[in-house]
């Protein structure tokens, strides 16, 4: 029963000024800076409704888990504070303002896909064709932004993957070049979409221990969505859980309970609690690991 | 021996070797380029599929009395946007292309079925005939190769970021639907070039072949683009000599030179090898 216990330690990296700076406009939660903020947000993907009538507001600074079974909208929810996606109705505000594609305050970390075998790109080549990758003509000769990449993979450990190709590192390499790159210019949101997935328990620790220590140095805030909570049990500041079209956001304590998750999974949810672990159970079964076949081993210490 | 000797002098002192030369040199380096990101995107089977559309297209021309290079440009070039404009998901299913490329050639016959007279013309535009290229078609083909490259290398930085991670593309404000619609035009017009020296069947000597290879050696992007441009030219070039010295034909020369430099690319040492013993 400790992980609990432990979010009473939770550290806010406040950047000086970055109130100031940040303060937002026509915001209705004025008290406190958001970076996320959705109000009354219905968003729908071809006719079908993935979130409705949505209400919360993430602060500056906060490790967010997204939680909730696949298909309950975590992907969808990043492509609308992306500005790839309008809400129906409500609206969604990042950092006060409506989100813009492009928008260089975002760091973003799409779902990992299958790399074609074949393809021989380097770390670097991989990173820099997306710096100013969205203009047009021909991309630049030589190794002008080395230093800049060899900064970001510095910042996650990872500057030997610079001169690899892509389709010979592990998933974990793949995931620490990737957000490496999410890290470049300094973004203020990080939007990481399923990080963990295909990675074994060890690289997972690893992958979320790398963005804890990044994201808490440099104040950003996180957007961490992942399949299994215990994990992230002892990094995150509050969850959000998505389910039946509905979001919770709040603390572990108030979020992971039956009746939460029950309305959320629109069945029957045991919360189990033990060995610092919290188990979302249905008939049984846990939930979060009938979703994806991950051989994890569940007996391993968390050292938090 | 002697006359051996005066051979490989004499091999420009004729107009239609120097014009295959000139053709096959500029069809080269764009099929190379061009098919550096076909290999890049994975979309080497929708290249293969416009290649054949393209004979439909080249025979459908030739029933209304046009040229088949035009009938060629403008089918492959209609398809190229269809199948980019019916999203990006479509235009990799192997499945559905390969229907539409078989119903393409399909026509291509019914076409020739009906024009009898243009049938020589068929194992021309199948299998290419470069030293039956004029003056003429070499500058069409470099005004074709022209337009294709300056598209290209408008599109170039964003298609790249594309092919290698579409959604952060999307989200950085990459037109997606826009670039691979695009793209698909700028091979489409890539592939009649291409099926005037190696025909339609055998576009992958020119286009897959080199690039594969290049990336199979290579992991720069600017060295490999270089790399298969050069590949896709020596291949031409030598296998026309080739075929001048065998008296084989000259598709096959290339198509031969095009496997064997691919099968030795595959055979070249990983530089994860190498990586590994710097360790």
């Amino acid at each position: 029963m400790a992980p609990e216990s432990r979010h009473n330690h939770r550290v806010y990296l406040w950047i000086p000024g970055s109130l100031a700076a940040r303060a937002p406009r026509n915001d209705k939660v004025c008290f406190m800076t958001t970076a996320v903020t959705l109000d009354h947000a219905t968003l729908r993907i071809g006719g079908r409704t993935i979130l409705s009538d949505v209400s919360f507001a993430i602060r500056e600074g906060e490790f967010i888990g997204v939680l909730g079974p696949n298909g309950a909208g975590k992907t969808t929810l990043m492509r609308s504070i992306l500005g790839l996606l309008q809400p129906v109705t409500g609206s969604v505000r990042v950092f006060g303002r409506a989100p813009e594609r492009g928008d260089p305050a975002i760091g973003y970390l799409p779902q990992l896909r299958t790399v074609q075998p074949d393809l021989r790109v380097r770390g670097f080549d991989f990173i820099a064709s997306s710096l100013n990758g969205h203009r047009w003509g021909l991309p630049p000769f030589g190794n002008g932004n080395h230093a800049l990449i060899d900064e970001t993979l510095d910042a996650v450990g990872a500057r030997d993957l610079s001169r690899r190709p892509l389709c010979e590192m592990s998933g974990g390499e793949r995931q620490r070049l990737l957000l490496a790159q999410a890290l470049i210019g300094n973004p203020k949101l990080l939007l990481l979409d399923e990080p963990l997935i295909s990675l074994d328990a060890r690289h997972q620790e690893v992958a979320i221990d790398v963005v804890r220590k990044v994201c808490r140095e440099r104040g950003i805030t996180v957007l961490f969505s992942a399949h299994e909570l215990n994990q992230l049990l002892g990094t995150l500041d509050r969850v959000l859980y998505l389910g039946n079209t509905q979001a919770v956001l709040g603390t572990v304590d108030d979020v992971i309970t039956a009746p939460v998750l029950s309305r959320l999974y629109g069945t029957d949810i045991e919360v189990v609690r033990a060995a610092g672990h919290i188990f979302v159970m249905s008939r049984g079964c846990d939930v979060e690991r009938t979703d994806h076949a991950h051989d994890h081993d569940h007996a391993h210490e968390h050292e938090h | 021996m002697i006359t051996r000797m005066s051979m490989s002098i004499d091999m420009f002192a004729y107009e239609f070797m120097t014009n295959a030369f000139a053709a096959a040199g500029i069809v080269a380096v764009v099929s190379g380029l061009t098919g550096f990101f076909l290999v890049m995107r994975g979309q080497t089977f929708a290249g293969h599929a416009l290649s054949h559309i393209g004979f439909a297209g080249a025979t459908g021309a030739g029933l209304i009395g046009l040229a088949p290079l035009w009938g060629l440009v403008g089918f492959t070039v209609a398809a190229g946007v269809l199948m980019g404009l019916l999203s990006e998901r479509l235009s990799n299913r192997d499945v559905a292309i390969g229907v539409i490329l078989a119903l393409a050639l399909g026509f291509g016959l019914l076409f020739l079925h009906y024009y009898t007279s243009f049938a020589t013309q068929a194992t021309a535009l199948l299998f290419g005939n470069v030293l039956a290229v004029d003056r003429v078609m070499i500058v069409t083909l470099a005004a074709l190769g022209t337009v294709t490259l300056i598209a290209l290398a408008a599109i170039m930085r964003p298609l790249i970021f594309a092919s290698l991670q579409p959604e952060l593309a999307e989200a950085k404000g990459v037109p997606l639907r826009f670039i691979s619609t695009a793209f698909l035009a700028i091979v489409a017009l890539a592939v009649s070039a291409c099926a005037q020296i190696v025909g339609v069947l055998l576009v992958f000597t020119l286009m897959v072949g080199p690039p594969a290879a290049a990336q199979r050696v290579t992991s720069g992007l600017w060295s490999g683009l270089i790399l298969s441009a050069a590949l896709a030219l020596a291949e031409a070039w030598l296998g026309i000599a080739m075929a001048f010295y065998t008296d084989w034909p000259v598709s096959f020369c290339i198509a031969l030179l095009s496997a064997l430099a691919y099968f030795a690319a595959l055979a070249w040492p990983s530089p994860r090898a190498t990586h590994a013993h710097a360790h």
